[in-house]
């Protein structure tokens, strides 16, 4: 009985807080538009009894779905969102993997303090630490200020509002979910298997490749994860960093929601986002369950 | 001693939730009032405010739709609202609450009578324009000095924006705003609902496109006043504000106001009260503070938009009422247009064209 309860919590919370709410968002999806409060028909009027249960399925229809593929913008835009976040994952491992590594090979005592730093920006809020890059990147700001300064460009770059600084701000903000999960790894590695390579007649840098990378690869993968799932449906880092010509799937949901007031087909863009998202969601849980397989 | 205690507890608990209804929740446009008014309605009335802001009528919309809002008095703009009263998402405003109704002022009344038939919803807050925000400085250092600095063809002609893109340009991210000036640039009826006529103007926006900085409804006042852009088609108490920003740092940015020669679209910001506002006690309360002319006068001295109050014009500083970019002359007025919210099936092309000369896509 005991068990049985503490088995339920989870599942309790897993219904309550994912099920029910995406059951929601599905049925909004297959509504109709309409203009009262709130703004999308019909709506489950459950003091009429079972036929009110019939009336309102009856009224439900696929057809937000069917428009999604008759107009491109959708699928442009779902294309770019993976595009961007694609890009980004790898821009962040490239930044974050020597970091990591600086981090696992610095002496024991340094440690705690590093990975403090890593930590410490989520201290402060999200929201406020990309509107300082605002002030850092646009034309008249600290980073175009020092260049002039220095000489080394005679007229301002432009980099806030275009697709560069939309990729400056995600890899800044995602950063630590690379470093951690890659840190982890390699802080387990065993020192002396690099040792045991370099007798064998690795260079150093074969040693790296060849040991290291492939020792860390579930934190690579982990990390990659942790980062791109969040990017695909990002939508604050665009709206403040990028140009209008940055086409996310966030936006558009946005776009469908506030400036169409069409809660049917944003909920299901929505849907479609949430179907995108499993896939490697999938591939990951698949990846952790073979990594605890080989480590039994 | 149990039940003394329950009884007490439930005296607490009855005195928290009666403090509580005497809140008065107020959702209104960011930068748009003295902020001494609100601690001065707190002293008069000895209700608690909460001041809440938003940038964009969609946003104030959803949540109007959504129902549940929590707010007792929301600002939307003529349009917006008249689409929401159609929903059943506000009250009607008892008048007998107003005492200070009385000091509107006839000439907006008549026009925001077209949202909002008799007036039985809302009172005006303030109205405005949409015009050019111009770094006179930086514009005629790149367009020569004999410049036409309130013409729509600084922004729709592409030969102008290509210049102008060196020191960057801004446009509102509002269709309902754009794409009637597009209409009235090209000589159609700027509030025309039909389809085809909408579509004459992605020909227009998309040519100016690449030369667009950013759409965005809220940041070109910082992006004016700090010199990062060089014009921007805005609302009119924005760029005065921005205008005003500047002043103050003393950048040696000077920003100027003009509504279009060929017509500014005309708007009206309206207070109102949800139907399920939880004090509708208090947001009569709040509008009838507004209503107030010495009030009213003060919020438009600071934020720099024209009112809706009759009264309060005599309180209002002579680079407010005495600014023709903010109280139009007779013939400026002549020129304004106005323009009705679009159905769905029309909003929803609208949206769309908006997206593609946005994105390109």
């Amino acid at each position: 009985m005991r068990r049985a309860l503490l088995i339920a919590v989870p599942y309790v919370w897993l219904l309550a807080l994912f099920l029910v709410p995406f059951f929601i968002v599905l049925k909004i999806s297959l509504s109709d538009t309409e203009l009262a409060i709130p703004p999308y028909t019909p709506t489950l009027d459950l003091s009429q009894g079972w036929a009110g249960i019939k009336g309102f399925f009856s009224q439900l229809d696929f057809e937000n779905y069917v428009w999604l593929t008759e107009d491109d913008l959708y699928w442009k835009a779902y294309l770019s969102s993976v595009k961007i976040a694609l890009i980004s994952t790898f821009l962040t491992l490239i930044v974050g993997y020597p970091i990591a590594y600086g981090m696992a090979r610095a002496p024991e005592e340094w440690r705690p303090t590093l990975m403090m730093l890593v930590i410490l920006p989520f201290w402060t809020s999200f929201l406020i630490r990309v509107y300082a890059w605002m002030g850092i990147l646009s034309n008249e700001g600290y980073l175009n200020q020092i260049l002039l300064w220095t000489g080394i460009i005679s007229t301002p770059l432009t980099i806030l509002n275009t697709q560069s600084a939309v990729y400056i701000g995600i890899v800044y903000t995602y950063l630590p979910f690379m470093i951690l999960p890659v840190y982890s790894a390699l802080e387990r590695m065993d020192g002396s298997l690099i040792e045991a390579a370099e007798d064998l007649g690795c260079s150093r840098f074969q040693a790296f490749w060849l040991v290291t990378v492939p020792l860390s690869k579930p934190g690579i993968i982990a990390g990659c994860f942790l980062v791109m799932i969040p990017v695909i449906g990002e939508f604050v880092i665009p709206s403040l960093l990028g140009g209008s010509g940055t086409l996310m799937i966030g936006k558009v949901l946005w776009e469908e929601f506030f400036s169409n007031r069409d809660w049917p087909v944003a909920s299901a863009v929505a849907v479609v986002l949430l179907l995108i998202l499993v896939i490697p969601i999938v591939l990951f849980q698949r990846n952790q369950q073979k990594q605890t397989e080989a480590d039994q | 001693m149990k039940l003394k205690m329950l009884t007490m507890t439930a005296v607490v608990a009855l005195g928290a939730s009666a403090a509580f209804a005497e809140e008065v929740r107020v959702y209104n446009w960011s930068d748009y009032i003295d902020e001494d008014l609100l601690k001065k309605f707190e002293e008069e009335t000895g209700l608690t405010l909460i001041y809440d802001v938003f940038d964009s009528n969609e946003v104030l919309e959803t949540k109007m739709l959504a129902g549940g809002s929590g707010y007792d008095v929301v600002v939307p703009t003529g349009t917006f609202l008249q689409r929401q009263i159609q929903a059943g998402a506000f009250q009607e405003l008892d008048k007998a609450k107003l005492a200070n109704s009385g000091n509107l002022w006839d000439v907006i009344q008549d026009r925001t009578s077209g949202y909002d038939p008799n007036n039985a919803y809302s009172i005006n807050y303030m109205w405005g324009t949409t015009g050019l925000g111009v770094n006179v400085a930086k514009v005629k250092e790149v367009l020569g000095d004999d410049v036409a600095l309130n013409s729509m063809d600084l922004v729709l002609k592409p030969e102008n924006m290509e210049k102008l893109s060196s020191c960057g340009v801004h446009f509102l991210d509002a269709p309902t705003e754009i794409i009637p000036m597009t209409l009235q640039y090209i000589g159609e009826d700027p509030d025309s609902h039909d389809k085809d006529v909408i579509a004459k103007t992605e020909e227009i926006l998309t040519a100016v496109r690449p030369h667009i900085q950013k759409f965005h409804s809220s940041e070109y006042i910082n992006a004016l006043a700090n010199g990062d852009i060089c014009v921007a088609v805005g609302w009119s108490g924005d760029i005065l504000q921005a205008r005003d920003r500047a002043a103050e740092a003393d950048n040696g940015v000077e920003i100027e106001y003009h509504p279009f020669a060929e017509g500014s679209l005309m708007w009206f910001d309206q207070m109102a009260i949800p139907v399920d506002a939880p004090n509708p006690e208090g947001a009569h309360k709040f509008l009838d503070f507004i209503l107030d002319a010495n009030n009213m006068a003060a919020a438009s001295n600071y934020v720099y938009y024209a009112n809706g109050n009759k009264a309060s014009q005599e309180f209002l500083e002579e680079d407010v009422i005495g600014d023709p970019a903010i109280y139009p002359d007779e013939t400026t007025m002549q020129n304004l247009y106005i323009t009705t919210p679009y159905p769905a099936k029309t909003q929803r092309v609208v949206t769309r064209l908006w997206t593609k000369i946005k994105s390109g896509t």
